[in-house]
């Protein structure tokens, strides 16, 4: 693949990349700057990418990326929460999207980021097994949990502890 | 023709929702939720849960790309340095400053591992710069020494860059407590006093390219590459300190690559 074709790619998955950043973390800088990391990983490992899927090759350079981030900051015992952007509930019109933020902040990362490759960004089950490095059965009790946290969490039951895999 | 023979499995419903289900499946899971309330139920949630997710985040595609972005600029600057990571650096100089590439002076964001470091670091600034007896334990007249010692508490080449070329000297170097064992600390010195510090530890976080943080009247820019954070910290003219950063990066850099082979 030419640089030229290559750098083409990566700018018409830019979008895409920055609406999956969003709702991975919740956070719209630590997005964007999760998306300039991956497109500067990209660009390094040009030399590594033998032309195929270009879409999900940067979702799994963008997926790790983040879990690598999520990790390192559980590390810390006196830091803040696993997850950024810990929006408080809220009243008001406001309250439905902030539902949904706090629902999707509850899960662990790998459900997390199941659901959005499938609801959100229209991945095939067998791509999001790529992106995630997982069998397609991984895949689908990623799916099924994080679906029943999200309708335990918005149907009103208290959440869930969470455990860390 | 509708499969009766297979039960519908919890998976057949996912499917379902996701448009996943094989072509002949369809009717058979149909005719299972018309019959089972609960399962037409949960079906419902997640297919509610999909259509909130995507009303709350899919506008993201509809907004203008962040300028910091750009993959084009990225390819032509990538071409003309040779390491990548220098990316923001030079955007920075080209283009004026884009608050977007200097955004970033808060402490949350992608690494809280690399800006603990970067706290640390800025704290060993403001402790030691002030030492007018006192500022290193090892002094630069000893470098050959002071980077073996360094090097070999950190249990991986250390090195100094030589900042001669931008006017600073060398006044030496410590050990300092860090985040994720022990760091080196550099401390460079200007003709007019103004001092500079590099200091470097083990880092366990993603790459990242140049960042910008300033605490009052101290700044730095670090960046981590190949297991490493670095940290140049000094007064906080940005410029100034962009060049100092700069040339440090490059020299460090450049040694890692000779190193990595």
């Amino acid at each position: 693949m030419g640089a030229r074709e290559f750098e083409k790619g990566l700018e018409a998955a830019i979008p895409a990349l920055r609406r999956y950043a969003r709702a991975l973390t919740r956070d719209p800088e630590a997005a964007d700057d999760l998306v300039q990391d991956t497109l500067v990983r990209a660009l390094r490992s040009e030399h590594l990418f033998h032309g195929g899927d270009m879409r999900s090759w940067l979702y799994t350079i963008l997926t790790n990326l983040n879990r690598n981030r999520l990790r390192s900051l559980s590390r810390r015992p006196t830091m803040a929460p696993l997850d950024d952007a810990d929006a408080p509930d809220a009243a008001g019109p406001e309250a439905g999207g902030r539902d949904i933020e706090r629902a999707l902040a509850l899960l662990v990362e790998d459900q997390r980021a199941a659901l959005l490759l499938v609801v959100l960004e229209g991945l095939s089950y067998r791509e999001v097994a790529q992106v995630q490095g997982v069998p397609i059965g991984t895949v689908m009790s990623r799916l099924a949990r994080a679906r029943a946290q999200m309708k335990s969490y918005l149907d009103g039951d208290r959440p869930k502890l969470r455990r860390v895999k | 023709m509708i499969n009766h023979d297979l039960p519908i499995m919890e998976d057949d419903l996912h499917a379902y929702v996701d448009g996943e289900l094989p072509a002949g499946r369809r009717a058979a899971v149909e005719a299972w939720l018309a019959a089972h309330a609960d399962d037409a139920a949960r079906v419902g949630a997640w297919r509610a849960q999909a259509e909130m997710i995507r009303n709350r985040y899919g506008g993201t595609v509809l907004e203008p790309v962040p300028s910091k972005l750009d993959a084009a600029r990225l390819r032509r600057i990538e071409r003309r340095w040779f390491r990548p990571a220098l990316v923001a650096v030079v955007a920075a100089f080209a283009l004026g400053g884009l608050s977007g590439w200097f955004g970033h002076d808060v402490l949350e964001g992608e690494s809280r591992y690399a800006n603990t470091a970067t706290a640390d670091a800025i704290d060993a600034y403001k402790l030691y710069v002030v030492e007018v007896r006192h500022p290193v334990e090892v002094p630069g007249a000893e470098e050959p020494h002071l980077v073996q010692w360094l090097s070999k508490r950190l249990g991986y080449g250390v090195r100094a860059p030589d900042l001669g070329p931008i006017g600073l000297k060398l006044v030496g170097g410590r050990l300092l407590p860090g985040p994720g064992g022990p760091a080196a600390f550099l401390m460079y010195e200007g003709p007019s006093g103004d001092r500079y510090t590099v200091y470097c530890a083990r880092s366990n976080s993603p790459e990242t390219a140049l960042r910008y943080r300033a605490v009052d009247q101290v700044a730095a820019y670090y960046w981590i590459d190949d297991s490493r954070v670095y940290v140049v910290s000094g007064p906080a003219d940005r410029d100034r300190l962009l060049r100092v950063a700069r040339s440090a990066y490059d020299q460090l850099e450049a040694g890692d690559q000779k190193n990595r082979g």
